[in-house]
C-alpha cells in the first residue's frame, strides 16, 4: 500500500470526527443545491424560469420542501408491514451516504497543525466498498415496495431492484480497465495513476459503459422506470408521506452526487487539476483542488439534468436489451483488448506481436465463418411503394387518409416468412394496397 | 488496519442518527387527522384490488435476471483481483483469463439463443 493509506489509519480521533461531519455537511448542502440546481436548469430547458421565490435566486426552495414535509401528516398504510414499512428509509439513506466515506476529494492538506489527505477514509478495496454500499441501498428500495402492502409500490420495487442488478454488472466490468491501468482498488492511488493522462482519454469505452451503466443505477431519466409516473404512480415510494419520502429523496440525490463522484475519481483525475493547469503551484496544492473536485462532480449533475431535460423515458424491454444485450458483451471485449494490448506493449517484441496479431486475426475470420448468414427478407414488389408517403398535387406529404398504420419491414419480413394462409386472417400488419391510398 | 474503517463508523453513527431522528421526528411534528380512506392503499382514487393470498405471483423473468446477475457478477469477483495483479501475472494471466472469459461467453450466447435475455 502507498503512504496515505497509513497515514490515513492513525489521526486523531477529533480530525476523523470533523471529516466524518464535513462529509455529512457537504453531502447534504449539495444535495439542497441539486435539487434547486435541477429544477432551474429543467426550468431554462423548457422556457421558464423555475424556482425563485424563496431566499435570494430561489436557492432556499429545497429547504423549505423539506421544512414542508417535516410538517405533513404521517400516512401508514393499513396493510403496510409496519417494522419493514418504517425501517425501508433508513436502509436506503444510510447506504447512500456511506459510500461517500472513500471518495478522494483534495492533496494533503494542514488543519490545525496536522498533515491529512482530504479523504474520510482510504480503504484498499475502495471501490469494492463503494459497489458494495451500493448494493445495500436496493434493499431499501425492494423493502419499501414490498412492505407498502400495495399494487404499485410493489411492482416499482421489483422493477428497480431487476433494473439496478443488471446495471451493475455493466458498471462492474467498466471499471475492470480501470484496476488493469491502475493496479488498485484503492481510490486514492487511482488518482495518483492519472497525474500525466486522465483514463477518460485512455479508456474512452470503459468510460462511456460507466456513464450509461450510473444513469441506469441511479434511476434516473431517461432510465427512470420503477418511477415512471404514467405506469406505475411514483413506483416503490407511492405510499410514503412525510420525512420518509423525503429520506428516499435525499438518497435518490446522494446516489447521484456518489456516482458523479466515482465517474470523476475514475476516469476525470479525481480533484486534479485539468492537465495545463495542473503545472501553477497555487492550483494544484493544498485546498484549491477541492474547488476542482466540486466543479468535476456539478457538471456531472448538470448532465444528469440534461439527459432529463432533453430524452424521453426508455422502454423496460428496451431498456434491459441495452444492459444484457449492448453493454456486457461490449464491456468484456474491451477488457480483453485493453488487457491484449496491455501484455503487447509490455512484454513481447516485434515478432512475437506480429505472429499473435496475425493469430487473432486468423481466429476471428475462422469464427465469422461460422455466423450463419441471415436470410435477406424478402419484400413484396410493390413494397417500396407503400411505404411512400402519398403525395398531394401541390407536392406536398399529407398523411395517409384511411388512417391505416404503413407496413414496419419487421412485419412485411414476417408475413412473408408466414405461410400465406396461416397468417391472412389474424395478422394485424395492414397489405401493401390497404396502406397506398 | 481496522483503524481505516473507524471514519466509516463515525459516518454511518452521524447517517444513522439524522436518518433515524428525522424519520422520528416527524411522527411529533405532522398533524394526526385519522380517515380512514388515507389509510388504504393508493390506487389513483378507485378502492384498492383486492392484494392476492402470500403476494400472488410475479413474472419468473425477475428471478431469471437474478440468477443471470449472480452469474456475472461472480464473473466480476475473479476479474478484479486478475485486474489488480494485471501486471505480475503478464501474458500467463491473460491467457487464463481469456479462456475464462470465453467459456462464460458460451453460456452467455446460450442463454441469449434461448431467449433468456428476451423481456416480453
Amino acid at each position: 500500500m502507498n503512504d496515505t493509506v497509513t497515514a490515513l489509519g492513525n489521526e486523531p480521533f477529533w480530525l476523523v470526527a470533523a471529516k466524518a461531519v464535513f462529509v455529512f455537511v457537504l453531502l447534504v448542502l449539495l444535495t439542497l443545491f441539486t435539487i434547486v440546481f435541477e429544477r432551474k436548469v429543467v426550468g431554462r430547458m423548457q422556457q421558464r424560469p423555475g424556482p425563485n421565490r424563496v431566499g435570494p435566486g430561489g436557492w432556499l426552495q429545497s429547504l423549505a420542501d423539506g421544512l414542508k414535509l417535516a410538517l405533513k401528516e404521517e400516512i401508514i398504510p393499513a396493510l403496510a408491514d409496519k417494522p419493514v414499512y418504517v425501517l425501508a428509509p433508513l436502509v436506503s439513506a444510510i447506504p447512500a451516504f456511506l459510500a461517500f466515506s472513500v471518495i478522494p476529494f483534495g492533496p494533503e492538506v494542514s488543519v490545525a497543525g496536522e498533515r491529512t489527505a482530504l479523504q474520510l477514509t482510504d480503504l484498499p478495496i475502495g471501490v469494492l466498498f463503494i459497489l458494495a454500499t451500493g448494493s445495500v441501498g436496493v434493499f431499501g428500495l425492494v423493502l419499501a415496495g414490498w412492505s407498502s402492502g400495495s399494487t404499485y409500490p410493489l411492482l416499482g420495487g421489483l422493477r428497480s431492484a431487476a433494473q439496478v442488478i443488471s446495471y451493475e454488472v455493466a458498471m462492474g466490468l467498466a471499471l475492470v480497465a480501470v484496476f488493469i491501468y491502475s493496479g488498485s482498488l484503492s481510490t486514492s492511488t487511482i488518482v495518483a495513476a492519472q497525474d500525466d493522462l486522465w483514463f477518460v482519454l485512455t479508456l474512452p469505452v470503459s468510460f462511456v459503459i460507466y456513464v450509461i451503466a450510473m444513469v441506469g443505477e441511479t434511476n434516473r431519466a431517461p432510465f427512470d422506470l420503477p418511477e415512471a409516473e404514467s405506469e406505475l404512480v411514483g413506483g416503490f415510494h407511492t405510499e410514503y408521506t412525510s420525512l420518509k419520502f423525503a429520506m428516499f429523496f435525499l438518497a435518490e440525490y446522494i446516489n447521484m452526487i456518489t456516482v458523479s463522484a466515482l465517474a470523476v475519481t475514475l476516469f476525470l483525475g479525481g480533484w486534479q487539476a485539468p492537465p495545463l493547469l495542473s503545472r501553477v503551484e497555487v492550483l494544484s496544492t493544498g485546498w484549491f483542488p477541492l474547488v476542482w473536485f466540486l466543479l468535476k462532480v456539478v457538471a456531472f449533475l448538470f448532465f444528469f439534468v440534461w439527459l432529463r431535460g432533453t430524452l424521453p423515458r426508455m422502454r423496460y424491454d428496451q431498456f434491459m436489451k441495452l444492459g444484457w444485450k449492448v453493454l456486457i458483451p461490449v464491456a468484456l471485449l474491451w477488457i480483453l483488448l485493453v488487457a491484449a494490448m496491455r501484455v503487447a506493449t509490455d512484454e513481447l517484441d516485434r515478432e512475437q506481436l506480429l505472429l499473435g496479431g496475425g493469430a487473432v486475426v486468423l481466429l476471428v475470420l475462422l469464427a465469422s465463418a461460422l455466423i450463419p448468414d441471415k436470410p435477406a427478407p424478402e419484400r413484396p414488389a410493390d413494397a417500396p411503394q407503400a411505404a411512400l408517403v402519398p403525395q398531394a398535387e401541390g407536392g406536398f406529404p399529407v398523411p395517409p387518409l384511411d388512417l391505416s398504420v404503413p407496413p414496419t419491414p419487421r412485419s412485411l419480413a414476417r408475413a412473408a416468412v408466414a405461410p400465406a394462409g396461416a397468417g391472412a386472417g389474424t395478422d394485424p400488419a395492414p397489405t401493401p394496397e390497404e396502406a397506398s391510398p | 488496519m481496522l483503524d481505516m474503517y473507524l471514519p466509516i463508523v463515525v459516518l454511518f453513527v452521524l447517517a444513522a442518527g439524522f436518518a433515524a431522528f428525522s424519520v422520528g421526528a416527524a411522527t411529533i411534528t405532522g398533524p394526526k387527522r385519522f380517515n380512514r380512506a388515507k389509510a388504504d392503499a393508493y390506487e389513483c382514487g378507485i378502492s384498492p384490488t383486492p392484494q392476492p393470498m402470500g403476494g400472488g405471483r410475479f413474472p419468473v423473468k425477475f428471478y431469471l435476471t437474478a440468477m443471470l446477475f449472480i452469474v456475472f457478477d461472480i464473473e466480476i469477483i475473479f476479474l478484479y483481483p486478475w485486474a489488480v495483479s494485471f501486471d505480475q501475472l503478464g501474458l500467463f494471466g491473460l491467457v487464463e483469463m481469456t479462456l475464462f472469459i470465453g467459456t462464460v461467453f458460451i453460456a452467455y450466447a446460450y442463454v441469449w439463443r434461448r431467449g433468456g435475455l428476451e423481456w416480453d
